[in-house]
């Protein structure tokens, strides 16, 4: 490349700057000087959203549900008392539900982390990286397809004439009736969220630094005495954010229980009340019970200290 | 690692002093039982412990990251150890109490590792290791992550404590001045072999390789033609700095002294004493130094350029085993 040399006595001038590029060298200024305002710059479009439509439909949820359906015409009445709550209350049908729904809900989760553990582990500490690579790849893979088609898939294996009764029936083993039961909401949505649960589960036992169990192992404890003191208070945080996911993503739920179960969730009882009655107010009494369940579950996740390592 | 034959007395400080990648950390995790020898025995007090768990050799480590559990206090940590090993309540809180008071550590005992400086997280890793009472306290490179200063201080901690503990003590470290202040004696290691044992003076001051001479302490190596024209044998030599005396020209050695004639080509002002590298006449170069009793900076620094005569008392020379007579030594070893 051809480079002119300066001539001796030629001095450096730069060309006046142009409108913009003062313009730009203001901006730079007063966001150097103003902290503040690089800090609004940067929070201020995600706390528009937290705060305006995440916290405010949350706001306006827990307010609907003051309000009440007119029997008689269908339409909302913007009059506050606790009829709905009364309601809700008074008849066990719901009550039935909510607890149906928690506890599948906890019965996957505890499910989930059962599986997640060793999976992670195996992962994580003992796979080499090409073995990693291809168990995480297998992880995440599922997640590519529709959340439909994987529930749809499971009403073919799991259904009376499916292919689960099918291969037992080639093995002459009889035939099992998983189809469309409570038994199967637990299978589907242990398979659904498995990969929630163990890619944090995951991420936690994988910095854990190895001279942490060299240490322990050192100190004469056995593996097992490792993994119970060492290694699984250290993935907790880890756990808890995954078993966050399968819980509130269970008891969130409204189309497994309606594609491979027999039983209605929370959520079922929302949409008929949301689409098919015009009861918004008792959708939204409704709502705030898997929200006040999840508030609890957090409450207790961070009494185990499960935030404090994160 | 190849054909390593140590043997370590009790209560000994004993230090594997090498670059890194000599293998004195595979050594020690091959003692301690993380890594295991593809042959040979390592006899623990008369009993073969290789093949064995780690939690099952009666030895401890100081980790050189220390390796604290992090959800532990200070206090759970340096009991974790007799925990896990089913000793009881009363005797479990005396030696927990012990431990801490001797570290120096009781009144952090509630304190989790992240809340703690860098020596007094050192001094947990070692409270841990000394409260299980091990026959062998191994120490990978302990006081590499702390500073100067500190770590000077904890040489001196280090090596009183495994005196008033009487323990055995293998120390891992490339820091030269570290192993020769703290051990008893020390293993030199090169690619996987042992070059040398000795005390710290006998390695300081008979280094038995070229590669002994130069990793401890300063290399100062003759070989070849300049050898024969100098003390007028073949034999590679190697000469201490400070055992250099710079003088004139003109001056005559005494009978007991070996010399050679050369110029400085480079003088080292270091505040207490001034190194100079002096090319020789008879070809290759030797490292002087020389305390500044007298001297000022400003006399040293004229020395640059200057014809001068190096003497050394003919017993500071060393005849030492150059690459081609390692063979051989090792057969004879």
């Amino acid at each position: 490349m051809a480079q002119r040399l300066m001539r001796p006595g030629e001095r450096l001038t730069a060309p006046p700057p142009s409108a913009v590029r003062r313009l730009r060298h203001r901006i730079g200024v007063f966001l150097h000087q103003v902290p503040a305002a690089r800090l609004a710059l940067l929070l201020g479009p995600v706390l528009l959203w937290m705060i305006v439509i995440y916290l405010g439909s949350l706001a306006l949820l827990f307010l609907t549900s003051f309000w009440r359906q007119d029997p008689v015409t269908g339409a909302i009445v913007q009059d506050w008392g606790l009829t709905n709550y009364q309601f809700l209350v008074g008849e066990s049908v719901y009550r039935i539900i909510a607890i149906r729904t928690v506890g599948i809900a906890v019965a996957v989760t505890v499910t989930d982390i059962a599986l997640a553990i060793p999976i992670a582990y195996y992962a994580a500490r003992i796979a080499s990286p090409r073995v990693r690579t291809l168990l995480l790849l297998s992880m995440v893979l599922p997640l590519w397809s529709s959340y439909l088609v994987r529930v749809y898939a499971w009403r073919t294996i799991l259904s009376g004439d499916g292919v689960l009764n099918w291969s037992l029936h080639q093995l002459h083993l009889g035939s099992v009736n998983l189809g469309f039961s409570r038994w199967s909401l637990w299978i589907v949505f242990s398979y659904l969220w498995l990969p929630y649960v163990t890619l944090p589960v995951y991420a936690a036992l994988e910095r854990i630094p190895n001279s942490l169990i060299e240490a322990s192992t050192d100190l004469g404890a056995r593996w097992i005495t490792t993994f119970r003191r060492v290694i699984l208070p250290i993935a907790l945080p880890g756990i808890i954010a995954g078993s966050i996911f399968a819980f509130s993503l269970t008891i969130g739920d409204y189309i497994a229980p309606d594609l491979v179960g027999d039983t209605e969730f929370i959520g079922n009882v929302i949409y008929q009340n949301v689409g098919i009655q015009n009861d918004i107010p008792f959708a939204a009494a409704y709502a705030i019970v898997p929200a006040l369940v999840m508030a609890v579950y957090l409450l207790i996740a961070r009494q185990l200290k499960a935030f404090e390592a994160l | 690692m190849d054909g390593v034959n140590l043997e370590v007395r009790g209560g000994e400080f004993f230090s594997l002093l090498g670059p890194s990648g000599c293998g004195k950390t595979t050594c020690l995790r091959m003692i301690a039982g993380f890594e295991e020898p593809t042959a040979g025995r390592i006899v623990l007090h008369g009993r073969n412990v290789a093949g064995l768990p780690a939690y099952e050799r009666d030895v401890n480590t100081v980790f050189q990251d220390y390796a604290l559990f992090p959800h532990m206090s200070v206090r759970e940590n340096v009991e974790y150890g007799l925990l896990v090993k089913g000793i009881g309540g009363a005797e479990r809180r005396r030696r927990v109490m012990d431990a801490l008071r001797m570290m120096r550590l009781d009144r952090f005992d509630r304190r989790k590792p992240g809340e703690l400086s860098g020596g007094q997280r050192q001094r947990v890793a070692l409270a841990r290791a000394i409260v299980n009472q091990p026959r062998v306290l191994l120490l990978d490179e302990p006081l590499g992550a702390l500073d100067l200063k500190l770590r000077q201080t904890m040489q001196i901690e280090l090596k009183s404590i495994q005196e008033r503990l009487s323990m055995t003590f293998i120390y891992v470290t490339h820091d030269q001045e570290e192993a020769l202040t703290m051990s008893d004696r020390l293993a030199v290691m090169n690619q996987g072999k042992v070059e040398q044992v000795g005390s710290p003076a006998e390695v300081y001051e008979r280094p038995a390789t070229g590669f002994v001479a130069g990793f401890v302490g300063a290399s100062n190596v003759l070989s070849g033609e300049a050898a024969l024209t100098i003390t007028g044998q073949r034999h590679a030599i190697t000469v201490r700095p400070e055992k250099i005396r710079l003088g004139r020209a003109d001056e005559r050695p005494e009978a007991d002294e070996v010399s050679a004639l050369g110029v400085v080509r480079d003088v080292v002002y270091v505040g207490a004493f001034t190194r100079y590298v002096v090319d020789l006449e008879a070809g290759g170069e030797l490292v002087v130094l020389e305390q500044n009793l007298t001297m000022s900076s400003m006399d040293v620094l004229q020395a640059r350029g200057r014809q001068v005569r190096l003497f050394w008392n003919r017993q500071h020379s060393r005849a030492i085993a150059t690459a081609g007579d390692d063979q051989k030594k090792e057969e004879v070893g």
